[in-house]
């Protein structure tokens, strides 16, 4: 199997303002978000990034998706560097996450053209593209709704069509099924195996053990920042159930840290 | 993909600007208030200050000599009413009430006494008594129109020279100069201050707010260059503030008028050619360019619409000060070096535009300083976008 991603070291610190500070009840003046970071993605997978609250996931994929510089180490996505050639990378990868909005003043086939537009997707691949996308998800029925109009579902469905507008390599998305009802949150873990069956390579972040269990092929528990293991599916569960397992591995990391 | 990428984000600020009714019309509003304000406070004025032009004041008089009728007649203007010296209690009380506009008294045989007179004769002069009501405009113009008519009289009679009493023009000032002085020291101010608020009225919006919405990372995740994002928002948001100062000028042009009321008589801006207005026109575009750059760069740095806002106050204090400069000083400054600072280079080629002293090299100097400024801001604005400190700020 090729290995479509290759995180080498990534490191990411940030500053925390005094406000931060008194928030948290921390008196640390930088906090070490990912530490250290390495794992490898391949080709037609669904690989998962479990962790709890804080442990780094957003801002891991952040920088996969070039929206925030490392520190130090690299990742690469299909042979291109996100600190070297991040431009390149965001033509390969589609990002999804609910932090990312779209305007709420325009309508779905506003925002498809838009978003194609701004990724050089041809005119005549756009209109085919957007009519499959829109009929698959039932976004046809609004598309001439703006976004401000539209419930949480169908926002959500129309964010995640619009980040795979130029039909990306390599999909990277946040939390996929946070906030949404059950009947959506299927719709939309559905449509990550319908792309996996089409050799597409998913990164997705979660807290949820299910949807890991459900979804992925190899996991990676991170927790402060730091990968604590990295395996497929079947071996970091040894046959009890991931959230088990997830504990006893908690529990050791947690002795030996802090 | 350059090209489009450019075109593709200013059609959609401006699709959004346009889409939200409520913009479009806190950006024309301004114009018709202005319009309709002015027109307002011009027409207040007129009816304090002014009586209706066709009325005619009614006097009663006293005595009335011969000579007085005789310079009414060619003098004109009032309604002479002889009534006699036992009415003028009543009439008094008339001109209290405002139903009665002057009353004048004259003495016994005023024409024979004033041609007795002598001023070393040592007998007083003989007195015209005027009773009048200061509270009512009528009255006293009525009470202005017969003093200065008896005064002109007066001076007639012991007539030693005269001055300017040719019917020559004795004001050298081209009627362009009085016009010119007068729009050179208002119209900076004004134009700068409708520009400010016109790019102030967008910026913080299509820049902070977006932040704010998180919408400008969904932009960021495509290939998109971050220099074709603020090209694109610049070009689209400077193209709505001329729209927006277009609206706030044409107003203030139209209400001019009525402002100054009769003060406007050969107050036009007919004065100007089109080269005047086409060195208006470049200024103008290099200014509000130049100006939505600074207001979007102060924008990028906070986190609400409402924070930028407060960024942006200094920057209208500091385009106001300038625009009162317009107003000191005679013409343009002639010193190239004045031309090569920001924003007040665009007021001094807006004075010498008005007051016909264009200085054409200082004019060329502040277009293209004001071009470099712009593209020196882009960059600033594209690096800002690329600073995770600036979009993903906690
Ligand atoms: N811009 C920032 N400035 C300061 N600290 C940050 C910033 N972004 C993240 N952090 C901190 O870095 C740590 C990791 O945050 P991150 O959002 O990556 O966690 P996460 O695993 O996505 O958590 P969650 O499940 O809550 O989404 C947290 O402690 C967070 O407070
Ligand atoms: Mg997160």
């Amino acid at each position: 199997m090729r290995e479509l991603l290759q995180v080498q070291g990534l490191t990411k610190t940030f500053r925390l303002s005094a406000k931060q500070q008194k928030l948290e009840k921390t008196r640390e003046k930088v906090r070490v978000a990912v530490d250290n970071l390495s794992f490898t993605a391949y080709e037609g997978e669904i690989f998962g990034l479990l962790g709890p609250n804080g442990a780094g996931k957003t801002t891991t994929l952040r920088m996969l998706a070039t929206l925030i510089r490392p520190d130090s180490g690299d990742a690469i996505l299909d042979g291109a560097s996100v600190v070297r050639e991040p431009e390149k990378v965001r033509s390969k990868i589609g990002f999804l996450t609910s932090e990312l909005k779209l305007e709420e003043c325009f309508t779905p086939n506003y925002l498809f053209d838009f978003f194609s537009t701004l990724h050089g997707v041809p005119v005549e691949v756009r209109r085919q593209r957007k009519e499959a996308l829109f009929a698959r998800f039932g976004i046809d029925r609004y598309a001439e709704v703006k976004v401000a109009d539209l419930s949480t579902g169908m926002k959500q469905k129309v964010s995640l069509v619009v980040s795979i507008v130029h039909d990306p390599d390599i999909i990277i998305f946040d939390e996929p099924t946070n906030g949404l009802d059950v009947l959506t949150a299927r719709v939309v873990t559905d449509f990550l195996q319908e792309l996996r069956s089409q050799g597409k390579t998913i990164i997705v972040s979660t807290h949820i053990f299910s949807l890991v269990e459900k979804l992925c092929d190899r996991v990676g528990i991170l927790i402060n920042g730091r990968m604590v293991c990295c395996d497929t599916l079947d071996q970091i569960r040894q046959g009890e159930s991931l959230e088990d397992r997830f504990f006893t591995i908690y529990q050791e990391t947690a002795g030996d840290g802090e | 993909m350059k090209q489009n990428g450019i075109l593709a984000i200013m059609r959609k600020e401006l699709a959004r600007f346009f889409s939200d009714k409520r913009m479009v019309v806190s950006i024309l509003l301004p114009g018709v208030l202005i319009y309709v304000m002015y027109s307002f406070m011009g027409q207040a004025m007129g009816s304090l200050y002014g009586v209706e032009e066709d009325y005619v004041p009614t006097v009663q008089v006293v005595q009335l000599p011969d000579s007085v009728v005789g310079l009414v007649e060619t003098g004109g203007g009032l309604n002479l009413l002889e009534v006699d010296a036992s009415a003028v209690a009543e009439a008094q009380s008339a001109v209290t009430d405002q139903t009665l506009d002057l009353l004048a008294v004259f003495p016994e045989d005023f024409d024979r006494a004033v041609a007795a007179y002598t001023p070393a004769g040592g007998q007083p002069a003989p007195n015209v008594e005027l009773y009048y009501n200061a509270a009512s405009t009528a009255s006293q113009s009525a009470y202005m129109l017969l003093t200065s008519l008896l005064d002109g009289y007066e001076a007639q009679l012991a007539n030693k020279f005269d001055i300017n009493a040719g019917d020559k023009i004795y004001d050298l000032a081209t009627e362009e100069d009085t016009a010119g002085t007068y729009f050179a020291s208002l119209m900076p101010l004004l134009l700068m201050i409708f520009l400010y608020s016109g790019c102030v009225a967008v910026a913080p919006e299509s820049i902070a707010g977006e932040k704010e919405r998180g919408t400008i990372a969904t932009m960021l995740i495509t290939p998109i260059r971050r220099g074709d994002i603020a090209i694109g928002k610049i070009l689209a948001l400077a193209l709505i503030a001329l729209l927006s100062g277009a609206s706030s000028a044409i107003g203030t042009v139209l209400a001019l008028p009525k402002l100054m009321g009769a003060a406007s008589d050969g107050l036009s801006a007919n004065i100007y050619g089109v080269q005047d207005y086409l060195l208006l026109a470049a200024v103008i575009l290099s200014t509000v360019v130049l100006l939505v750059t600074l207001i979007s760069i102060l924008s990028a740095f906070a986190k609400t619409v409402k924070e930028a806002q407060a960024y942006v106050m200094p920057l209208m204090i500091l385009v106001m000060v300038l625009g009162v400069t317009a107003m000191f000083g005679g013409g343009a400054k002639t010193e190239l070096w004045y031309y090569l600072i920001p924003l007040y280079n665009s007021v001094q080629c807006m004075v010498g535009v008005f007051s016909f002293s264009t200085v054409m090299a200082g004019v060329a100097t502040a277009l293209a300083a004001n071009v470099i400024y712009t593209i020196l801001g882009i960059f600033v604005l594209a690096r800002m976008f690329n600073s995770e400190k600036i979009v993903f700020s906690r």
